[in-house]
C-alpha cells in the first residue's frame, strides 16, 4: 500500500491548486507586521498548547511528520518526506525529510520524533493531547507511568520511524498533525525544564526570538527552513493585552496588521456594514457545530417524537440573528467543512405545527416542563432565552439553568441530571478535520458515561459499530466511501433525535489593507486562526 | 513607637493569613477541577488521577494548604496550571508596569483631587464649588471601563494626545495614569474641602490672619499641612481600591500590569495565579495603611499613639 507517487502527486496536485487560488497577486517576500492579542500567550510547548490562540503560533514554530494544505483540511507529508502503510493497518513507516535542522541547528532525526510522541503521552508532561495517542502501541503502560518508552515505536535508522497501533485507525495521519504530535529537541527541552514552554525549540518557519511577559512575543523568520521561501514574513510582533475595540481602532489607524481576537459582537454589525472594511474582514468556516443535548434517558426526552417535536420546534434563523448572523443554521450534528457532511440531508424542519402534532402523539399535547442548563457567559444565556420560547411555543415550560461552565459540563457527565444542555461556549471544535472526532466524544457509546461529553446519553450499539468499520478503513482509496459513511451514521443518529444542530459558526479575522494572501490563510480551519507561514505583506 | 510598629505588623500578618485562607478556601470549593481542565478533554479518569496527585489535589484541604503556606513563606507561589510557569516569574514581569501606574494615579488623583478640594474650600457654596463637587461626584460614580474608553477615544483617537495603549514610555503612561486620577480624585476633593473648611474656621488661622500675614501664606503654612492630615491613610485605603479599578483600566489601555494578570487568570481558573495575585494585592493594601498610619505621626506630632 504504499502511497509515495500518489501521495506526492496529490500533493502536488494541491499546491498548483492553492497556488492557482492563493496567486491573485504574487507573495512577496519581507516586511514586518504587527497582531494582536487580548490575553497572554498560555505556553508554547507543543505538549501542552491548547487554545485557539497558541495552536497556529505553534504550528509556526514546530513540525510535525504530517500537515495541512494552507487553508485546507487537505491532509499533506511535512517532516515525513513519505510514509507507507501496511497491509492490515497497524503499522505506519514514516521517512524523514532530510536536512531539517531544529532552531538550535541540530539536525532533526527519527530518535527526536520517538522522545517527542513519548514525551506527549509521559503523564509528567501533563499533556491535554496524550489521550489522541491511545491507538499506539503500548500506551496504557506509559500512560500509567510504568515506562516511559512506547513499545509501538521503533527507529530502525536515522531517518526512519515506525509505528505500530493496536488497532486500525484511519485518523492516525491526522494525529500525526495535531501539534501535540510536533517534533521538538530533547537537550532543549531538558535544559529548559518546565519552562520549555517559554523557551520553545523547533524545526518550524519561525523562531521565538523575544518574549515579554504580559506585553509583546517577536518571532522572526527561521532562515533555515527546509521549504523555500517559506515563511514570507520577517517578523512578526504579538502585542498582548490589547483589548479587542482598542486593537480595531488601532488597525483603523494602521498601527496594526491583524487585530487577533475578532470583532467584538457589540460592534459587529457596525463594522460589517462599513464599506472601509469590505475587504479587511474575512469569513472563514469552522468546524465547529452549535447544538442542544437531549438526555434521553430523563422523560420525557426518552420518547423519540418529543426529540423530534423539539428539533422541529426551534428556530433556528432566528437564533442566528441573535448573534448578529456570525453562524449558519445547522441540520446535522457534522459542520459544512467536514468530509463527510451531507448536503443533501434536510433535517428537521421548522414547522411549529407539526411540533404540536408529534408531542400529541406521544402524549404530550399539553406540553411538559423541562430545565435547560446553559453556561452563564453572553451571549449563551440570550440563546438559551430564544429556545425557552420557542419551546414554549409548543406547550414545553423550559426552566434556564445558567451556571458557570464547569458546573455545566459536570451536569452533563452525569446521567440524571441535566434534560437540556445548550452546549455554546463549550463545545465542539474538532480537533482535527475527521468526522471521528464528532462521534466518539460526544455521540457514541464511548462518551456517554459518567464524566463523559455524550450529555445526549446516546448510544447506539449499532451505529457505533459502523463508526468502528469506519475508523477502520486506512486504505487512502476508500477516503471517499469511508466520508460516505460517516455521513450516513451522523443521518441516521438524527433519526433518533438526541441534538437539535443549531448552527455552524462563523471565524472572522480582520486584517489591515497592506496584508496579502488568501482569505482562507486568515480563517485557516486548522492552522486556526491564521497560517502566519503563508500569508505575507503586499 | 517600636511596640506600636510590632503591633501593627503582627495585625497585618494575622490579616494576611486570613486573606490567604479565605481566597484558599473559596477556590478550593469551586467545582471547576484543575486537573480535568489540564488533563484535556480526550484524558481517561487514570491520567486524570495521575495529575491530581502530581499536583496534590488529592490532599485534605489543611494539608494542601500548609504546604501553600510553606511554601509561600519560602517565595514560591506554586505554578500556573495554564501558564506552567513559576506564578512568582509572572507576578515579577507585571508588578513593575502596576507600581509604575499606581504611583502616576495616585500622583494624579491628589493633584487633581488636593487642587479640586482647595479651590471649592476657598469659593465655598459659589457655583464653581458646586460645578466642582458635581465633577468629582461624577468621577468617582462612573463606570472605570467606560470612562477608560472614552478617555482613549477622545484622547487618543480624535485629538490624537496620546498613543493608543502600549507601554515603556512616559507618553504611554500619561492617558491611564490621568484617567485613574479624575475618576479617584472625586475622594481626595471632598475630603480636603471638608478639612479645609474645618480649619479655616479655627481660631489660630484668624490670629493668623489678625497677623497681617499674606492670605496664599496662610494658606500654604497654616490651613494646607492641617486640612491634609485625614488625606495621608485615605492613601492607604486607596491602594486597595485601585486595586480593582486596575483590572479595568490595564486591559483598555494595553497596560501589562497585574490586573491584566489577575484578569486573565480569573477567566481561566487558573488558582495558583489567583491566590498569589490576591496574597500580592492584601500585602499592598495592609503595608499602605502601614505606611500611612505611620506617617500621619510624623506629619502630625500631636497624635498619640498610645491612646489611638
Amino acid at each position: 500500500m504504499k502511497n509515495t507517487i500518489k501521495g506526492f502527486a496529490l500533493s502536488a496536485l494541491c499546491v498548483a491548486i492553492s497556488g492557482q487560488a492563493l496567486g491573485q497577486d504574487t507573495p512577496q517576500p519581507g516586511g514586518e507586521i504587527v497582531v494582536t492579542y487580548q490575553n497572554d500567550v498560555a505556553t508554547l510547548d507543543p505538549a501542552i498548547g491548547y487554545d485557539w490562540q497558541n495552536w497556529s503560533m505553534i504550528k509556526s514554530l514546530f513540525d510535525g511528520l504530517m500537515d495541512y494544505e494552507p487553508g485546507t483540511t487537505e491532509l499533506k507529508n511535512d517532516l515525513a518526506e513519505h510514509y507507507e502503510i501496511s497491509e492490515d493497518g497497524l503499522t505506519y513507516t514514516f521517512t524523514l525529510r532530510p536536512g531539517v535542522t531544529f532552531h538550535n541547528g541540530r539536525e532533526m532525526t527519527a530518535a527526536d520524533v520517538k522522545y517527542s510522541l513519548e514525551r506527549t503521552v509521559n503523564p509528567q508532561t501533563q499533556s491535554p493531547g496524550a489521550g489522541f495517542f491511545s491507538s499506539i502501541e503500548g500506551f496504557d503502560e506509559v500512560s500509567s507511568g510504568e515506562v516511559t518508552e512506547l513499545s509501538g515505536i521503533s527507529t530502525p535508522d536515522e531517518r526512519t520511524v515506525e509505528i505500530t497501533l493496536s488497532a486500525p485507525d484511519a485518523t492516525f495521519l491526522h494525529v500525526m498533525a495535531l501539534n501535540f504530535a510536533s517534533v521538538v529537541p530533547q537537550e532543549a527541552v531538558e535544559a529548559a525544564g518546565r519552562d520549555f514552554g517559554k523557551q520553545p525549540v523547533g524545526t518550524g518557519a519561525y523562531m521565538l526570538d523575544e518574549w515579554a511577559l504580559g506585553q509583546r512575543l517577536t518571532f522572526v523568520k527561521n532562515e533555515d527552513y527546509f521549504r523555500e521561501g517559506i515563511p514570507y514574513i520577517d517578523k512578526i510582533d504579538f502585542e498582548i493585552g490589547q483589548e479587542p475595540n482598542v486593537a480595531l481602532m488601532r488597525l483603523q489607524r494602521g498601527e496594526v496588521d491583524i487585530a487577533g481576537d475578532g470583532i467584538p459582537p457589540a460592534q459587529f454589525l457596525q463594522f460589517r456594514d462599513d464599506p472601509e472594511f469590505e475587504n479587511l474582514m474575512v469569513v472563514g468556516d469552522q468546524l465547529h457545530t452549535g447544538y442542544m443535548t437531549m438526555n434521553v434517558n430523563i422523560p420525557p426526552l426518552d420518547d423519540v417524537k418529543v426529540r423530534q417535536a423539539i428539533n422541529m420546534a426551534i428556530n433556528k434563523a432566528r437564533i442566528v440573528r441573535v448573534i448578529n448572523g456570525r453562524a449558519t443554521p445547522a441540520n446535522q450534528p457534522l459542520p459544512p467543512a467536514m468530509p463527510g457532511y451531507d448536503e443533501s440531508y434536510e433535517g428537521y424542519p421548522y414547522d411549529v405545527e407539526q411540533a404540536r402534532a408529534l408531542l400529541e402523539e406521544a402524549g404530550y399535547g399539553d406540553g411538559f416542563e423541562t430545565e435547560l442548563f446553559v453556561m452563564n457567559t453572553d451571549p449563551q444565556p440570550r440563546i438559551a432565552q430564544a429556545i425557552q420560547q420557542d419551546l414554549a411555543q409548543i406547550g414545553i415550560k423550559a426552566d434556564i439553568t445558567s451556571l458557570a461552565q464547569a458546573n455545566v459540563i459536570a451536569a452533563g457527565g452525569e446521567q440524571e441530571q441535566a434534560p437540556l444542555i445548550w452546549s455554546g461556549g463549550m463545545a465542539w471544535i474538532a480537533d482535527f478535520p475527521d468526522p471521528s472526532n464528532f462521534w466518539g466524544p460526544i455521540l457514541g457509546c464511548e462518551g456517554a458515561v459518567p464524566g463523559g461529553w455524550n450529555w445526549a446519553w446516546y448510544c447506539n450499539e449499532e451505529l457505533d459499530a459502523r463508526a468502528d468499520e469506519a475508523n477502520a478503513m486506512v486504505d487512502p482509496d476508500q477516503q471517499e466511501e469511508r466520508a460516505e459513511l460517516w455521513g450516513e451514521i451522523f443521518t441516521t443518529a438524527m433519526d433518533d433525535a438526541p441534538w437539535v444542530p443549531i448552527f455552524n459558526e462563523q471565524r472572522f479575522t480582520v486584517h489591515s489593507a497592506r496584508m496579502g494572501g488568501d482569505d482562507a490563510l486568515y480563517v485557516d480551519p486548522v492552522h486556526v486562526p491564521v497560517n502566519y507561514d503563508y500569508i505575507w505583506v503586499k | 513607637m517600636a511596640w506600636f510598629i510590632a503591633k501593627r505588623i503582627a495585625y497585618s500578618l494575622l490579616i494576611l493569613l486570613g486573606v490567604t485562607f479565605i481566597t484558599y478556601l473559596l477556590l478550593y470549593m469551586i467545582p471547576a477541577d484543575p486537573a480535568r481542565q489540564i488533563a484535556g478533554r480526550s484524558a481517561t479518569a487514570e491520567v486524570v488521577a495521575n495529575i491530581r496527585h502530581q499536583l496534590g489535589l488529592d490532599l485534605p484541604f489543611y494539608e494542601q494548604y500548609f504546604r501553600y503556606l510553606v511554601n509561600l513563606v519560602q517565595g514560591d507561589f506554586g505554578r500556573s496550571y495554564v501558564q506552567r510557569s513559576e506564578v512568582a516569574t509572572l507576578i515579577e514581569a507585571r508588578i513593575g508596569p502596576t507600581l509604575q501606574l499606581m504611583a502616576a494615579g495616585i500622583g494624579f488623583e491628589l493633584l487633581i483631587g488636593v487642587t479640586l478640594g482647595i479651590v471649592a474650600a476657598l469659593k465655598r457654596n459659589s457655583v464653581l464649588d458646586q460645578l466642582l463637587m458635581a465633577f468629582s461626584f461624577i468621577g468617582v460614580s462612573s463606570p472605570h471601563f467606560i470612562a477608560a474608553m472614552l478617555a482613549l477615544y477622545v484622547f487618543a483617537v480624535q485629538l490624537e494626545w496620546f498613543p493608543l495603549g502600549g507601554y515603556g514610555e512616559v507618553k504611554h503612561l500619561m492617558l491611564p495614569a490621568i484617567t485613574l486620577g479624575v475618576l479617584g480624585s472625586g475622594w481626595y476633593s471632598r475630603m480636603v474641602r471638608s478639612s479645609m473648611i474645618e480649619v479655616l474656621h479655627q481660631d489660630f488661622i484668624r490670629t493668623a490672619r489678625a497677623k497681617g500675614l499674606k492670605r496664599l501664606r496662610v494658606l500654604l503654612r497654616h490651613v494646607l499641612p492641617n486640612a491634609i492630615i485625614p488625606v495621608i491613610p485615605m492613601i492607604g485605603i486607596d491602594i486597595g481600591i485601585f486595586m480593582s479599578g486596575l483590572v479595568v483600566v490595564e486591559a483598555v489601555f494595553g497596560w501589562p500590569g497585574l490586573g491584566q494578570l489577575a484578569w486573565q487568570a480569573i477567566q481561566q481558573v487558573d488558582i495558583p495565579v489567583i491566590v498569589g495575585v490576591t496574597t500580592l494585592s492584601a500585602v499592598a493594601i495592609i503595608l499602605g495603611n502601614l505606611v500611612a498610619d505611620l506617617a500621619v505621626l510624623f506629619v502630625d506630632p500631636r497624635i498619640d499613639i498610645n491612646k489611638s
